[in-house]
Protein backbone atom coordinates (compact mmCIF):
# COMPACT_ATOMS: atom_id res chain seq x y z
CA UNK A 1 0.00 0.00 0.00
CA UNK A 2 1.98 2.84 1.24
CA UNK A 3 6.26 1.76 0.94
CA UNK A 4 8.78 4.12 2.14
CA UNK A 5 12.29 2.85 1.38
CA UNK A 6 15.25 4.54 3.00
CA UNK A 7 14.02 7.69 2.96
CA UNK A 8 16.11 10.70 3.98
CA UNK A 9 16.10 14.20 5.36
CA UNK A 10 18.11 16.73 6.42
CA UNK A 11 17.52 20.33 6.72
CA UNK A 12 20.19 23.47 6.62
CA UNK A 13 22.18 21.00 4.84
CA UNK A 14 26.16 21.89 5.31
CA UNK A 15 25.38 24.31 7.94
CA UNK A 16 26.16 24.33 11.16
CA UNK A 17 22.86 23.96 11.88
CA UNK A 18 22.05 20.92 9.91
CA UNK A 19 19.41 18.40 11.42
CA UNK A 20 19.02 15.03 10.19
CA UNK A 21 15.73 14.95 10.50
CA UNK A 22 14.99 11.25 8.81
CA UNK A 23 17.59 9.13 8.63
CA UNK A 24 17.19 6.00 6.63
CA UNK A 25 13.10 5.36 7.50
CA UNK A 26 11.58 2.56 5.76
CA UNK A 27 8.43 1.45 6.90
CA UNK A 28 5.56 -0.36 5.16
CA UNK A 29 1.73 -0.26 5.07
CA UNK A 30 -0.55 -2.63 4.75
CA UNK A 31 -4.00 -1.73 2.95
CA UNK A 32 -6.36 -0.98 5.98
CA UNK A 33 -4.01 -0.34 8.75
CA UNK A 34 -4.29 2.46 10.83
CA UNK A 35 -0.57 3.24 12.46
CA UNK A 36 -0.46 5.78 15.33
CA UNK A 37 2.97 7.63 14.70
CA UNK A 38 4.01 8.27 18.36
CA UNK A 39 8.14 9.59 19.49
CA UNK A 40 9.60 12.37 21.50
CA UNK A 41 10.11 15.94 20.18
CA UNK A 42 12.38 16.19 16.82
CA UNK A 43 12.18 12.74 16.64
CA UNK A 44 10.84 12.87 13.04
CA UNK A 45 7.18 12.33 13.09
CA UNK A 46 5.18 15.08 11.55
CA UNK A 47 8.75 14.88 9.46
CA UNK A 48 7.66 11.76 8.32
CA UNK A 49 4.05 12.57 7.19
CA UNK A 50 4.96 15.97 5.57
CA UNK A 51 7.82 13.70 3.50
CA UNK A 52 4.32 11.42 2.63
CA UNK A 53 2.48 14.87 1.63
CA UNK A 54 5.35 16.34 -0.41
CA UNK A 55 5.60 19.38 1.46
CA UNK A 56 9.34 18.78 0.47
CA UNK A 57 11.42 16.62 -2.01
CA UNK A 58 13.64 13.69 -0.73
CA UNK A 59 17.40 13.49 -0.38
CA UNK A 60 17.71 10.17 -0.75
CA UNK A 61 14.91 7.29 -0.77
CA UNK A 62 11.74 6.17 -2.13
CA UNK A 63 7.70 6.54 -1.75
CA UNK A 64 5.63 4.22 -3.56
CA UNK A 65 1.75 4.25 -3.04
CA UNK A 66 -0.47 1.70 -4.49
CA UNK A 67 2.33 0.23 -6.69
CA UNK A 68 3.06 3.88 -8.02
CA UNK A 69 6.06 6.16 -7.58
CA UNK A 70 5.22 9.62 -6.21
CA UNK A 71 8.56 9.96 -4.81
CA UNK A 72 8.93 12.89 -7.61
CA UNK A 73 5.35 14.00 -7.80
CA UNK A 74 4.51 17.49 -5.95
CA UNK A 75 2.04 18.22 -3.18
CA UNK A 76 -0.83 19.38 -5.65
CA UNK A 77 0.12 16.17 -7.43
CA UNK A 78 -0.34 13.71 -4.54
CA UNK A 79 -3.29 15.35 -2.82
CA UNK A 80 -5.40 13.11 -5.63
CA UNK A 81 -4.12 10.47 -3.54
CA UNK A 82 -3.88 11.56 0.22
CA UNK A 83 -6.45 13.29 2.71
CA UNK A 84 -4.62 15.57 5.27
CA UNK A 85 -5.54 16.80 8.76
CA UNK A 86 -2.96 19.51 10.09
CA UNK A 87 -2.59 20.06 13.96
CA UNK A 88 -3.23 23.34 13.46
CA UNK A 89 -7.24 23.86 13.53
CA UNK A 90 -6.72 26.94 10.64
CA UNK A 91 -5.01 24.97 8.37
CA UNK A 92 -7.66 22.69 6.93
CA UNK A 93 -10.04 25.46 5.68
CA UNK A 94 -10.12 28.60 3.73
CA UNK A 95 -11.74 31.00 6.55
CA UNK A 96 -13.27 33.34 4.17
CA UNK A 97 -15.23 31.14 2.36
CA UNK A 98 -18.27 29.25 3.22
CA UNK A 99 -18.76 25.72 4.64
CA UNK A 100 -20.51 24.34 1.31
CA UNK A 101 -17.43 26.54 -0.37
CA UNK A 102 -14.95 24.31 1.51
CA UNK A 103 -16.83 21.14 0.35
CA UNK A 104 -16.89 21.35 -2.96
CA UNK A 105 -13.34 22.46 -3.15
CA UNK A 106 -12.84 19.23 -1.08
CA UNK A 107 -15.11 17.22 -2.92
CA UNK A 108 -12.95 18.09 -5.90
CA UNK A 109 -9.88 16.23 -4.36
CA UNK A 110 -7.87 14.88 -7.47
CA UNK A 111 -11.23 15.79 -10.13
CA UNK A 112 -10.41 17.96 -13.20
CA UNK A 113 -12.11 21.56 -12.01
CA UNK A 114 -14.00 23.17 -14.48
CA UNK A 115 -15.35 26.19 -15.37
CA UNK A 116 -18.70 25.14 -14.38
CA UNK A 117 -20.61 26.54 -11.22
CA UNK A 118 -19.43 24.95 -8.93
CA UNK A 119 -22.67 24.60 -6.55
CA UNK A 120 -25.80 23.06 -7.35
CA UNK A 121 -28.75 21.34 -5.28
CA UNK A 122 -27.09 18.14 -5.65
CA UNK A 123 -24.29 19.04 -4.44
CA UNK A 124 -25.84 21.18 -1.57
CA UNK A 125 -28.13 18.10 -0.53
CA UNK A 126 -25.09 15.74 -0.25
CA UNK A 127 -22.99 17.49 1.78
CA UNK A 128 -25.92 18.29 3.76
CA UNK A 129 -26.13 14.74 4.55
CA UNK A 130 -22.16 14.69 5.26
CA UNK A 131 -22.09 17.15 7.88
CA UNK A 132 -25.07 15.93 9.67
CA UNK A 133 -23.09 12.68 9.96
CA UNK A 134 -20.53 14.95 12.56
CA UNK A 135 -23.73 15.55 14.53
CA UNK A 136 -22.48 19.45 14.88
CA UNK A 137 -25.37 21.16 13.31
CA UNK A 138 -23.23 22.29 10.94
CA UNK A 139 -25.91 21.14 8.20
CA UNK A 140 -27.90 24.15 9.16
CA UNK A 141 -24.74 26.40 8.21
CA UNK A 142 -23.99 25.28 5.28
CA UNK A 143 -23.52 29.57 3.85
CA UNK A 144 -21.63 30.12 6.74
CA UNK A 145 -17.89 31.41 6.51
CA UNK A 146 -15.71 29.05 7.79
CA UNK A 147 -13.81 31.61 9.89
CA UNK A 148 -16.79 31.93 11.93
CA UNK A 149 -16.63 28.04 13.08
CA UNK A 150 -14.79 27.33 16.52
CA UNK A 151 -11.59 25.22 15.96
CA UNK A 152 -13.00 21.89 16.83
CA UNK A 153 -16.25 22.87 14.15
CA UNK A 154 -13.23 23.64 11.52
CA UNK A 155 -11.16 20.36 12.25
CA UNK A 156 -14.07 18.00 12.48
CA UNK A 157 -15.03 19.77 9.11
CA UNK A 158 -11.35 19.52 7.70
CA UNK A 159 -11.47 15.96 8.72
CA UNK A 160 -14.66 15.43 6.65
CA UNK A 161 -13.29 17.40 3.57
CA UNK A 162 -10.55 14.70 3.73
CA UNK A 163 -12.16 11.91 3.49
CA UNK A 164 -15.35 12.92 1.37
CA UNK A 165 -13.46 11.68 -1.55
CA UNK A 166 -12.19 8.44 -0.13
CA UNK A 167 -8.33 9.17 -0.26
CA UNK A 168 -5.93 6.03 -0.39
CA UNK A 169 -3.96 7.36 2.30
CA UNK A 170 -5.47 9.91 5.75
CA UNK A 171 -2.79 11.71 7.10
CA UNK A 172 -3.27 12.74 10.39
CA UNK A 173 -0.65 15.24 11.73
CA UNK A 174 -1.91 15.47 15.83
CA UNK A 175 -4.79 16.58 14.63
CA UNK A 176 -6.77 16.61 17.90
CA UNK A 177 -3.53 18.14 20.05
CA UNK A 178 -5.11 21.75 19.96
CA UNK A 179 -7.98 21.43 20.81
CA UNK A 180 -9.95 21.36 24.18
CA UNK A 181 -10.44 17.75 25.93
CA UNK A 182 -14.15 17.52 25.07
CA UNK A 183 -13.90 18.40 21.46
CA UNK A 184 -10.47 16.32 21.12
CA UNK A 185 -12.73 13.18 22.29
CA UNK A 186 -15.16 14.03 19.86
CA UNK A 187 -12.49 14.74 17.06
CA UNK A 188 -11.01 11.62 17.07
CA UNK A 189 -14.00 9.21 17.74
CA UNK A 190 -15.38 11.17 14.31
CA UNK A 191 -11.75 9.76 13.47
CA UNK A 192 -11.93 6.40 14.28
CA UNK A 193 -15.29 6.11 13.27
CA UNK A 194 -14.40 7.03 9.53
CA UNK A 195 -11.62 5.06 9.54
CA UNK A 196 -13.34 2.40 10.10
CA UNK A 197 -16.60 2.76 7.98
CA UNK A 198 -14.23 3.47 4.52
CA UNK A 199 -11.82 1.40 5.71
CA UNK A 200 -8.99 3.86 5.26
CA UNK A 201 -5.76 3.26 5.39
CA UNK A 202 -4.04 5.86 7.69
CA UNK A 203 -1.29 7.53 10.18
CA UNK A 204 -1.87 9.23 12.84
CA UNK A 205 0.91 11.36 14.86
CA UNK A 206 0.20 11.62 17.75
CA UNK A 207 1.65 12.58 21.69
CA UNK A 208 -0.52 10.70 23.61
CA UNK A 209 0.49 6.85 24.57
CA UNK A 210 -2.48 5.93 25.99
CA UNK A 211 -4.47 7.61 22.73
CA UNK A 212 -1.84 5.86 20.50
CA UNK A 213 -2.06 2.31 21.89
CA UNK A 214 -5.87 2.72 22.10
CA UNK A 215 -6.93 3.60 18.81
CA UNK A 216 -5.44 2.36 15.33
CA UNK A 217 -4.38 -1.17 14.46
CA UNK A 218 -0.44 -0.64 14.47
CA UNK A 219 2.18 1.78 16.28
CA UNK A 220 5.01 2.78 15.30
CA UNK A 221 7.54 4.86 17.35
CA UNK A 222 10.48 7.05 16.09
CA UNK A 223 13.24 8.33 17.92
CA UNK A 224 16.49 10.73 16.28
CA UNK A 225 14.68 10.29 12.56
CA UNK A 226 14.58 6.09 12.87
CA UNK A 227 11.71 3.93 13.46
CA UNK A 228 12.62 2.52 16.99
CA UNK A 229 9.91 0.09 17.48
CA UNK A 230 6.83 -1.34 15.26
CA UNK A 231 4.49 -3.02 17.21
CA UNK A 232 0.59 -4.57 15.85
CA UNK A 233 -1.77 -7.56 16.60
CA UNK A 234 -1.78 -9.18 19.87
CA UNK A 235 1.79 -7.92 20.95
CA UNK A 236 0.18 -4.64 20.89
CA UNK A 237 -3.11 -5.65 22.33
CA UNK A 238 -1.92 -6.77 26.02
CA UNK A 239 0.48 -3.21 25.92
CA UNK A 240 0.17 -0.68 28.18
CA UNK A 241 1.78 2.72 28.46
CA UNK A 242 4.17 1.96 31.15
CA UNK A 243 5.74 -1.13 28.84
CA UNK A 244 5.46 0.92 25.86
CA UNK A 245 7.85 3.15 27.28
CA UNK A 246 10.02 0.60 28.25
CA UNK A 247 9.99 -0.95 25.27
CA UNK A 248 11.39 2.58 23.56
CA UNK A 249 13.96 2.44 26.25
CA UNK A 250 15.23 -0.59 25.24
CA UNK A 251 15.34 0.08 21.97
CA UNK A 252 16.43 3.64 21.81
CA UNK A 253 19.17 3.50 24.81
CA UNK A 254 17.16 6.71 26.03
CA UNK A 255 14.45 7.58 28.18
CA UNK A 256 11.43 9.58 26.28
CA UNK A 257 12.20 13.06 26.76
CA UNK A 258 9.44 15.01 25.76
CA UNK A 259 7.47 16.57 27.97
CA UNK A 260 3.84 16.45 26.57
CA UNK A 261 4.26 12.73 26.28
CA UNK A 262 4.87 12.59 30.34
CA UNK A 263 2.28 15.08 30.51
CA UNK A 264 -0.28 13.20 28.61
CA UNK A 265 0.05 10.32 31.20
CA UNK B 1 -23.23 70.69 -11.84
CA UNK B 2 -25.13 67.94 -14.01
CA UNK B 3 -22.23 67.72 -16.62
CA UNK B 4 -19.64 67.74 -13.80
CA UNK B 5 -21.59 64.13 -12.32
CA UNK B 6 -21.61 62.83 -15.98
CA UNK B 7 -18.01 63.71 -16.50
CA UNK B 8 -17.34 61.71 -12.62
CA UNK B 9 -19.34 59.02 -13.64
CA UNK B 10 -17.94 58.33 -17.01
CA UNK B 11 -14.40 58.39 -15.39
CA UNK B 12 -15.78 56.58 -12.55
CA UNK B 13 -16.76 53.96 -14.87
CA UNK B 14 -14.10 53.67 -17.04
CA UNK B 15 -11.72 53.26 -14.12
CA UNK B 16 -13.59 50.68 -12.76
CA UNK B 17 -12.34 48.13 -14.91
CA UNK B 18 -8.90 48.64 -13.46
CA UNK B 19 -10.16 48.90 -9.61
CA UNK B 20 -11.81 45.74 -10.65
CA UNK B 21 -8.50 44.01 -11.75
CA UNK B 22 -6.86 45.76 -8.57
CA UNK B 23 -9.38 43.96 -6.49
CA UNK B 24 -8.61 40.66 -7.98
CA UNK B 25 -5.15 40.87 -7.00
CA UNK B 26 -5.17 42.76 -3.89
CA UNK B 27 -8.83 40.85 -2.31
CA UNK B 28 -9.02 38.00 -3.75
CA UNK B 29 -5.19 36.30 -4.47
CA UNK B 30 -4.09 38.32 -1.50
CA UNK B 31 -1.26 39.40 -3.69
CA UNK B 32 0.24 43.34 -4.21
CA UNK B 33 0.52 43.49 -7.93
CA UNK B 34 2.60 46.60 -8.64
CA UNK B 35 2.11 45.59 -12.39
CA UNK B 36 -0.62 47.99 -12.58
CA UNK B 37 0.80 51.25 -13.45
CA UNK B 38 2.82 49.74 -16.08
CA UNK B 39 -0.14 47.43 -17.88
CA UNK B 40 -2.55 50.02 -17.56
CA UNK B 41 0.04 52.57 -20.04
CA UNK B 42 0.23 49.26 -22.12
CA UNK B 43 -3.07 49.21 -22.35
CA UNK B 44 -3.63 52.57 -23.66
CA UNK B 45 -0.42 52.28 -25.98
CA UNK B 46 -1.32 49.07 -27.70
CA UNK B 47 -5.12 50.33 -28.65
CA UNK B 48 -3.72 54.01 -29.58
CA UNK B 49 -0.84 53.11 -31.71
CA UNK B 50 -3.15 49.99 -33.50
CA UNK B 51 -6.24 52.94 -33.88
CA UNK B 52 -3.42 55.65 -34.67
CA UNK B 53 -2.05 53.72 -37.48
CA UNK B 54 -6.14 52.95 -38.65
CA UNK B 55 -6.72 49.59 -37.61
CA UNK B 56 -10.27 48.65 -36.06
CA UNK B 57 -10.69 50.32 -32.54
CA UNK B 58 -12.42 47.25 -31.25
CA UNK B 59 -9.92 44.79 -32.47
CA UNK B 60 -7.11 47.50 -30.55
CA UNK B 61 -8.99 47.57 -27.29
CA UNK B 62 -9.25 43.30 -27.60
CA UNK B 63 -4.96 43.47 -28.33
CA UNK B 64 -4.54 46.31 -25.40
CA UNK B 65 -6.61 43.23 -23.20
CA UNK B 66 -4.29 40.00 -24.90
CA UNK B 67 -1.00 42.85 -24.00
CA UNK B 68 -2.30 42.98 -20.27
CA UNK B 69 -3.07 39.36 -19.63
CA UNK B 70 0.73 38.66 -20.87
CA UNK B 71 1.91 41.51 -18.80
CA UNK B 72 0.06 40.10 -15.70
CA UNK B 73 1.63 36.01 -17.10
CA UNK B 74 5.05 37.77 -16.71
CA UNK B 75 4.83 39.00 -13.12
CA UNK B 76 3.25 35.56 -12.24
CA UNK B 77 5.95 33.72 -13.86
CA UNK B 78 8.35 35.67 -11.88
CA UNK B 79 7.12 34.84 -8.71
CA UNK B 80 6.22 31.50 -9.46
CA UNK B 81 8.94 30.14 -11.44
CA UNK B 82 12.21 32.26 -9.92
CA UNK B 83 10.43 32.68 -6.28
CA UNK B 84 10.34 36.37 -6.52
CA UNK B 85 8.62 38.08 -3.84
CA UNK B 86 4.76 39.40 -5.07
CA UNK B 87 6.18 43.04 -4.84
CA UNK B 88 9.60 43.16 -6.69
CA UNK B 89 8.16 40.95 -8.96
CA UNK B 90 5.74 43.34 -10.23
CA UNK B 91 8.27 46.62 -9.55
CA UNK B 92 10.15 44.72 -12.09
CA UNK B 93 7.28 44.02 -14.60
CA UNK B 94 6.35 47.81 -14.38
CA UNK B 95 9.76 48.96 -14.96
CA UNK B 96 10.18 46.99 -17.78
CA UNK B 97 6.69 48.05 -19.16
CA UNK B 98 7.87 51.36 -19.21
CA UNK B 99 10.36 50.55 -21.63
CA UNK B 100 8.17 48.58 -23.57
CA UNK B 101 5.10 50.95 -23.48
CA UNK B 102 7.50 54.09 -25.36
CA UNK B 103 8.39 51.09 -28.19
CA UNK B 104 4.79 50.22 -28.60
CA UNK B 105 3.91 54.10 -28.69
CA UNK B 106 6.84 54.93 -30.71
CA UNK B 107 7.30 58.46 -28.79
CA UNK B 108 6.10 60.12 -25.83
CA UNK B 109 2.56 60.51 -26.61
CA UNK B 110 0.14 59.50 -29.66
CA UNK B 111 -3.06 61.66 -30.03
CA UNK B 112 -6.43 60.37 -31.32
CA UNK B 113 -8.01 63.29 -32.24
CA UNK B 114 -10.44 62.95 -35.06
CA UNK B 115 -9.75 59.14 -34.94
CA UNK B 116 -12.39 56.26 -35.18
CA UNK B 117 -12.59 55.12 -30.98
CA UNK B 118 -15.01 52.55 -29.85
CA UNK B 119 -16.21 55.72 -28.10
CA UNK B 120 -17.26 57.25 -31.46
CA UNK B 121 -18.18 53.84 -33.01
CA UNK B 122 -20.89 53.22 -30.17
CA UNK B 123 -22.01 56.74 -30.55
CA UNK B 124 -22.97 56.88 -34.09
CA UNK B 125 -25.13 53.77 -33.05
CA UNK B 126 -26.65 55.79 -29.67
CA UNK B 127 -29.97 58.54 -30.74
CA UNK B 128 -28.82 60.39 -27.82
CA UNK B 129 -27.10 63.00 -27.46
CA UNK B 130 -23.21 61.90 -27.81
CA UNK B 131 -21.83 63.51 -24.67
CA UNK B 132 -23.42 60.21 -22.84
CA UNK B 133 -21.83 57.74 -25.14
CA UNK B 134 -18.56 56.97 -22.89
CA UNK B 135 -20.73 56.62 -19.59
CA UNK B 136 -23.27 54.31 -21.38
CA UNK B 137 -20.40 52.54 -23.02
CA UNK B 138 -18.85 51.88 -19.70
CA UNK B 139 -22.12 51.42 -17.80
CA UNK B 140 -22.64 48.36 -20.41
CA UNK B 141 -19.33 46.90 -20.41
CA UNK B 142 -18.59 47.04 -16.61
CA UNK B 143 -22.05 45.35 -16.02
CA UNK B 144 -20.76 43.00 -18.22
CA UNK B 145 -17.52 41.81 -16.66
CA UNK B 146 -18.94 42.13 -13.21
CA UNK B 147 -21.25 39.87 -14.10
CA UNK B 148 -18.40 38.07 -15.73
CA UNK B 149 -16.35 38.22 -12.83
CA UNK B 150 -19.16 37.06 -10.74
CA UNK B 151 -19.88 33.63 -12.14
CA UNK B 152 -16.05 32.89 -12.49
CA UNK B 153 -15.38 33.33 -9.23
CA UNK B 154 -17.89 30.52 -8.42
CA UNK B 155 -17.05 28.41 -10.56
CA UNK B 156 -14.59 25.02 -9.50
CA UNK B 157 -11.63 27.09 -10.87
CA UNK B 158 -12.97 30.02 -9.28
CA UNK B 159 -13.13 28.95 -5.83
CA UNK B 160 -9.58 27.30 -6.28
CA UNK B 161 -8.82 30.90 -7.18
CA UNK B 162 -10.41 32.33 -4.36
CA UNK B 163 -8.86 29.93 -1.76
CA UNK B 164 -5.41 30.34 -3.56
CA UNK B 165 -5.63 33.72 -1.60
CA UNK B 166 -7.84 32.69 1.17
CA UNK B 167 -5.39 29.80 2.58
CA UNK B 168 -3.07 28.45 0.08
CA UNK B 169 -2.11 25.59 2.01
CA UNK B 170 -5.36 24.06 1.98
CA UNK B 171 -6.38 24.24 -0.96
CA UNK B 172 -2.68 22.57 -2.59
CA UNK B 173 -3.68 19.66 -0.15
CA UNK B 174 -7.21 19.67 -2.28
CA UNK B 175 -5.03 19.33 -5.27
CA UNK B 176 -4.47 21.95 -6.63
CA UNK B 177 -1.65 23.86 -8.53
CA UNK B 178 -1.83 27.39 -6.64
CA UNK B 179 0.98 28.79 -9.38
CA UNK B 180 -1.16 28.26 -12.09
CA UNK B 181 -3.54 29.81 -9.71
CA UNK B 182 -1.91 32.75 -9.52
CA UNK B 183 -0.96 33.19 -12.85
CA UNK B 184 -4.64 33.04 -13.66
CA UNK B 185 -5.29 35.50 -11.35
CA UNK B 186 -2.84 38.04 -12.63
CA UNK B 187 -3.45 37.40 -16.23
CA UNK B 188 -6.95 38.14 -15.65
CA UNK B 189 -6.81 41.14 -13.52
CA UNK B 190 -3.91 43.25 -15.70
CA UNK B 191 -6.01 42.29 -18.87
CA UNK B 192 -8.81 43.85 -17.08
CA UNK B 193 -6.27 47.02 -16.33
CA UNK B 194 -5.01 47.27 -19.47
CA UNK B 195 -9.16 47.04 -20.76
CA UNK B 196 -9.43 49.88 -19.12
CA UNK B 197 -6.39 51.50 -20.28
CA UNK B 198 -7.53 51.32 -24.00
CA UNK B 199 -10.55 52.57 -22.81
CA UNK B 200 -9.76 55.84 -20.74
CA UNK B 201 -6.95 56.62 -23.51
CA UNK B 202 -9.72 56.39 -26.12
CA UNK B 203 -11.68 58.43 -24.16
CA UNK B 204 -9.38 61.33 -23.42
CA UNK B 205 -7.87 60.84 -26.97
CA UNK B 206 -4.63 60.65 -26.31
CA UNK B 207 -1.87 57.98 -24.84
CA UNK B 208 1.61 58.73 -23.14
CA UNK B 209 4.27 57.00 -21.68
CA UNK B 210 3.04 58.93 -18.12
CA UNK B 211 -1.25 57.81 -18.26
CA UNK B 212 -0.43 54.67 -15.50
CA UNK B 213 1.55 56.30 -13.16
CA UNK B 214 0.10 55.86 -9.71
CA UNK B 215 -2.83 53.63 -11.01
CA UNK B 216 -1.81 51.39 -8.36
CA UNK B 217 -2.66 53.36 -5.84
CA UNK B 218 -5.87 55.09 -7.09
CA UNK B 219 -7.11 51.34 -7.33
CA UNK B 220 -6.35 50.51 -4.03
CA UNK B 221 -8.18 53.46 -2.87
CA UNK B 222 -11.73 52.74 -4.68
CA UNK B 223 -11.07 49.27 -3.56
CA UNK B 224 -10.90 50.42 0.16
CA UNK B 225 -13.13 53.20 -0.36
CA UNK B 226 -16.13 50.86 -1.70
CA UNK B 227 -15.78 48.22 0.95
CA UNK B 228 -16.11 50.85 3.53
CA UNK B 229 -19.13 52.53 2.30
CA UNK B 230 -20.76 49.29 0.82
CA UNK B 231 -19.30 46.67 2.73
CA UNK B 232 -17.61 43.51 1.98
CA UNK B 233 -19.77 40.33 2.94
CA UNK B 234 -20.49 38.36 0.29
CA UNK B 235 -18.50 37.79 -3.26
CA UNK B 236 -20.96 39.77 -5.31
CA UNK B 237 -21.18 42.52 -2.76
CA UNK B 238 -18.17 43.34 -2.68
CA UNK B 239 -17.80 43.69 -6.36
CA UNK B 240 -20.43 46.16 -6.86
CA UNK B 241 -18.79 48.16 -4.01
CA UNK B 242 -16.10 48.18 -5.86
CA UNK B 243 -16.88 49.65 -8.84
CA UNK B 244 -18.92 51.93 -6.36
CA UNK B 245 -15.36 52.59 -5.06
CA UNK B 246 -13.99 53.59 -8.29
CA UNK B 247 -17.03 56.19 -9.24
CA UNK B 248 -16.92 57.60 -5.36
CA UNK B 249 -13.05 58.02 -5.48
CA UNK B 250 -13.26 60.35 -8.98
CA UNK B 251 -16.15 62.11 -7.63
CA UNK B 252 -13.99 63.02 -4.78
CA UNK B 253 -11.42 64.10 -6.64
CA UNK B 254 -13.53 66.06 -8.75
CA UNK B 255 -14.85 68.01 -5.63
CA UNK B 256 -11.71 68.47 -4.33
CA UNK B 257 -10.56 69.83 -6.91
CA UNK B 258 -13.18 72.57 -7.50
CA UNK B 259 -12.25 73.66 -3.90
CA UNK B 260 -9.25 74.93 -5.46
CA UNK B 261 -6.66 72.46 -5.35
CA UNK B 262 -4.62 71.75 -8.66
CA UNK B 263 -4.79 68.19 -10.38
CA UNK B 264 -1.13 67.58 -9.85
CA UNK B 265 -2.02 67.24 -6.09
CA UNK B 266 -4.23 64.16 -6.98
CA UNK B 267 -1.44 61.87 -6.17
CA UNK B 268 -0.73 63.37 -2.89
CA UNK B 269 -4.48 63.13 -1.94
CA UNK B 270 -4.82 59.81 -3.25
CA UNK B 271 -2.04 58.44 -1.40
CA UNK B 272 -3.43 59.85 1.96
CA UNK B 273 -6.66 58.41 1.71
CA UNK B 274 -5.22 55.04 1.32
CA UNK B 275 -2.84 56.16 4.63
CA UNK B 276 -5.93 56.85 6.14
CA UNK B 277 -7.79 53.71 5.22
CA UNK B 278 -4.82 51.21 5.72
CA UNK B 279 -3.58 53.34 8.74
CA UNK B 280 -7.53 53.44 10.81
CA UNK B 281 -7.14 50.02 12.53
CA UNK B 282 -3.98 51.00 13.83
CA UNK B 283 -5.54 54.49 15.13
CA UNK B 284 -9.05 52.84 16.36
CA UNK B 285 -6.79 49.91 18.22
CA UNK B 286 -4.80 52.90 19.92
CA UNK B 287 -8.12 55.16 20.73
CA UNK B 288 -9.86 51.81 22.43
CA UNK B 289 -7.97 49.29 23.46
CA UNK B 290 -9.71 47.54 25.65
CA UNK B 291 -12.76 47.21 23.13
CA UNK B 292 -10.43 45.74 20.15
CA UNK B 293 -8.88 43.34 22.63
CA UNK B 294 -12.33 42.10 23.57
CA UNK B 295 -13.24 41.50 19.73
CA UNK B 296 -9.81 40.30 18.51
CA UNK B 297 -10.57 37.54 21.43
CA UNK B 298 -13.96 36.48 19.84
CA UNK B 299 -12.16 36.42 16.57
CA UNK B 300 -10.04 33.79 17.73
Amino acid sequence: MLELTDICKAFDKNTINEKVALDHVSLSLESGDFVTLVGSNGAGKSTLLNAVAGMFLLDYGRIMLDGSDITHLSEHQRAAYIGRVFQDPLTGTAPQMTVEENLVMAWKRGQRRRLRKAICLQERSFFREQLATLGLGLEERLTTKVGLLSGGQRQALTLLMATLRKPQLLLLDEHIASLDPHTADLVMDLTCRIVKEQQLTAVMVTHNLEQALAAGTRTVMMHEGRVVLDIRGAERKCMNVLDLMQLFEENSGTTLNSDRVLLAQ
Amino acid sequence: MLYALAGTLEQGLLFALMVLGVYLTFRVLDYADLTVDGSFTTGGAIAASIIFAGGSPWLATAAAVVGGLFAGMFTGLLHTVFKITPLLSGILTMTALYSVNLRILGRANVPLLRADTVITKFNSWLPLDSIYGATLLGLLIVVLVVAGLYLFLKTEVGLALQATGDNEQMIRAQGVNTNHMKLLGLAISNGLVAFSGALVAQNQQFADAGMGIGMIVAGLASVIIGEAIFGRRTILQQIIAVVCGSVIYRAVLALVLRLGLAPTDFKLLTALIVVAALASPQVRNWLGKGRTAERSGLDA
